[in-house]
């Protein structure tokens, strides 16, 4: 049996891939059979490293040598002066711009690691269902030196920290437990908004799934501060899991008196309640969300008055969402200047994001505000799949806006991704590549707006109609120049005289994609054509004769038996029955069939 | 069990670190093979279930000494199920894309000769302690 002596890490992530990691692993494997050392070394291929602008990445296990760049042509090198003679290859390694110096060891580049988890620190670490090992992480340690101070002094250490709202809209959170704090009330109440609705955001779910003891000692902590004595999570109720594991923790809670009466000899009384949304977007909204947690249609009104002021029940109520809540008790157990030193002036802390779409490493990051897009997408990401060239990202679900590769080095906080049209939203962050099209894209957001908007204002009702008509029209092929024109003054319009924030952001989609691919729009209305292929009116399949070889795949794979010609000699296909499916385009094997 | 003051909390914080620590290093230390299998929606729906279940039958039926627990999501959705493991003494390792097969090759090789298989996941992010 082979007694291995070190392991070589070579990363298999997509990017490295295509700079011929494969390649490396087996020169690996050659170099080191030439010098029979294959039973004491042994060749790993892994995932992602994270770090695919440096790639293709070598590590050496056990001295932990970390080598970037490392092409086919080093191995040879690597396997004789460092597997042989031991002595790392400072060539390959990594040259830290900041010190200019060169890092052996991973834990040492700064730059490698671009993410920190703060309200994911326990998801993956922690068994959710056992309050214990969250104890054993520092649980409700702030909970307990909260109790020591008075409720000022802590919102004070809250509000000092910056920290701002991480459901979309980045109010300071501090700010809004002071406000709550201040109203005189018989009742107050404290409520976590878990109504989580973005197409493609999963963090709220997550965190409530992997950790749902920071987002109650949070509950309690805000509780404390503000003077509520009840608390009460609104969840969807499509997420059973999220609901299972909070309801244990609930009771895992209470049993050890962290919930009830007296909690921690200190006095103060807070249980937490559960309450079930049924899926409407608009309850995602915090006026909406109360009229729905009392039993009345999920509709927003007019602010003010605030739910600081006059909430659930007409009592002051201080609504966060699940991600503020779970960064609260890491603000007390490592300090507010510690917290501050992550992220940047404006926006301090982190955020989660739910990268979705094109995107090579689908999942869930935690990185530091003022990350760039970048970054985000090309390191932590792994790049576009498919090797597909980027073309946009979509920050904030339906109501953010389209980004392009001139926003790519932008610094992500609040105001930078509303200063270019966008915003940071709950954290729904959607890659698209060279094959979306735009005008398509803006249609299905304004799709979902349209059935979520509730129907109580006129501009989001009507407004987002004919806005969503008006799409249609252009992507079937009718548009005319002017109803681009029309598109924009329609959208602002609903902008300023929506009652909500649903209203008030659905045109963004449509009029960022304007601003930032208007060749697009007009190519759609003056050539009638979908310069991404995707309109099907505006498409339609043709096969090159010359190209084709008539193997009859196509012929075999059209639904509807569009396609013809004898075997061996070219095919045609029959636009009149043709449905541009598109499955003759992907079967072809000669790449003879294009969109025109 | 009622935990009454703030001196109780971390007195049983330290009780429950203690646990943990013996459980993770034992008291035949040095033989204790930790597994955590991510099971938040994403991991089930890939499948995290049914790992779970295999390694731990797997683990019991060859004889070895493990903790088999559940954790919430690891945040690498494009490669679930993902599983943590740490063998005595060492750093954790975590593997992605677990399927049985897969599974029972770590088993074979990781668990029970020490050895690294393709498809490990390396750790991307800093931790609130660093």
């Amino acid at each position: 049996m082979a007694d291995y002596k070190m392991h070589i890490l070579v990363c298999g992530g997509t990017g490295c891939r295509a700079s011929q990691s494969d390649k490396i692993v087996e020169t690996f494997k050659t170099e080191l059979e030439m010098h029979g050392l294959d039973d004491e070394v042994k060749v790993v291929a892994t995932g992602c490293f994270g770090f695919c602008e440096k790639g293709p990445i070598v590590k050496i296990i056990p001295d932990n040598t970390f080598y970037v760049q490392a092409g086919v042509v080093d191995v040879k090198d690597i396997v004789e002066e460092h597997i042989i003679k031991g002595r790392p290859l400072k060539r390959l390694l990594y040259h830290d711009p900041a010190t200019k110096s060169q890092v052996t060891d991973t834990a040492h580049i700064d730059f490698y690691k671009k993410q920190v988890r703060i309200a994911l620190r326990n998801c993956g670490f922690i068994n959710p269902e056992n309050i214990e090992e969250y104890i054993a992480r520092d649980g409700y340690a702030a909970l307990g030196s909260v109790l020591e101070m008075k409720p000022s002094e802590a919102t004070q250490m809250v509000k000092d920290s910056g920290l701002r709202g991480r459901g979309g809209g980045g109010f300071p959170t501090g700010l809004k437990w002071e406000i709550t704090a201040k109203e005189k009330s018989d009742q107050k109440y404290v409520v976590c908004n878990a109504d989580e609705g973005d197409p493609g955001a999963f963090m709220d779910r997550s965190i409530l799934e992997g950790d749902p003891h920071s987002v109650i000692e949070a509950m309690a902590i805000c509780g404390y501060c503000i003077g509520a004595g009840k608390g009460l999570v609104y969840i969807r109720a499509e997420y059973p899991l999220a609901i299972n594991r909070l309801k244990i923790a609930l009771n895992q809670a209470r049993e050890f008196g962290l919930l009830g009466n007296d909690i921690l000899g200190s006095g103060f009384d807070f249980d937490i309640d559960i309450r079930y949304g049924a899926g409407a977007f608009v309850c995602g909204e915090e006026t909406a969300l109360i009229h729905s947690m009392e039993g009345y249609r999920g509709e927003p009104t007019v602010k003010p008055p605030f739910p600081s002021v006059s909430g659930y029940l007409g009592k002051p109520t201080n609504v966060n969402n699940v991600e503020t809540f779970a960064n609260i008790p890491v603000i007390f157990n490592k300090g507010v200047e510690w917290f501050k030193s992550i992220g940047t002036e404006n926006s301090r802390g982190t955020k989660v994001f739910a990268l979705a779409g094109k995107v090579n490493n689908v999942g869930l990051i935690e990185v530091p505000m003022g990350i760039t897009l970048r970054e985000v997408i090309f390191d932590i990401g792994g790049g576009i799949r498919g090797g597909k060239k980027f073309k946009a990202v979509q920050t904030g679900g339906p109501s953010g806006g389209c980004l392009t590769e001139q926003h790519l080095d932008t610094p992500i906080d609040y105001d930078n991704l509303i200063a270019v049209g966008s915003m940071m939203g709950s954290g729904g962050m959607i890659v698209m590549d060279e094959d979306d099209c735009m005008v398509s894209i803006a249609k299905f957001y304004l799709e979902f707006t349209l059935d979520e908007s509730c129907g109580k204002c006129t501009p989001c009702r009507i407004g987002n109609k004919r806005l969503h008509e008006i799409l249609v029209k252009i992507t079937s092929g009718n548009g005319i120049e002017e109803d681009i024109e029309r598109l924009r003054v329609l959208g602002n319009v609903i902008k300023e005289t929506s009652l909500c924030g649903l209203g008030q952001t659905s045109p963004n989609p449509v009029l960022s994609t304007l601003d930032n691919f208007y060749d697009e729009y007009l190519a759609h209305v003056n050539d009638k054509k979908c310069p991404a292929g995707q309109c099907k009116d505006l498409v339609h399949y043709e096969i090159n004769a010359n190209a084709c070889t008539g193997c009859t795949l196509c012929f075999r794979n059209c639904p509807v038996g569009a396609i013809s010609g004898e075997k061996k000699m070219p095919h045609y296909i029959d636009q009149s029955l043709c449905i541009k499916c598109g499955v003759c385009f992907e079967k072809c094997r000669f790449k003879a069939i294009s969109i025109v | 069990m009622k935990i009454k003051t703030l001196a109780d909390l971390k007195k049983i914080k330290a009780e429950v670190q203690e646990k943990i620590k013996l459980r993770e290093q034992g008291e035949n230390a040095g033989n204790i093979v930790q597994v955590k299998v991510a099971m938040a929606t994403c991991g089930i729906a890939s499948g995290a279930k049914e790992t779970m279940s295999f390694i731990i039958e797997e683990l019991d039926f060859r004889g070895i000494d493990a903790v088999v627990t559940q954790t919430g999501c690891m945040g690498y959705c494009y490669a679930e199920p993902t599983i943590e493991v740490t063998l005595p003494g060492k750093d954790p390792v975590v593997y992605g894309y677990v399927d049985r097969e897969k599974a029972r090759q770590i088993i074979d090789e990781y668990i029970v000769k020490g050895e690294l298989v393709d498809g490990i996941i390396p750790v991307n992010y800093k931790t609130i302690d660093e």
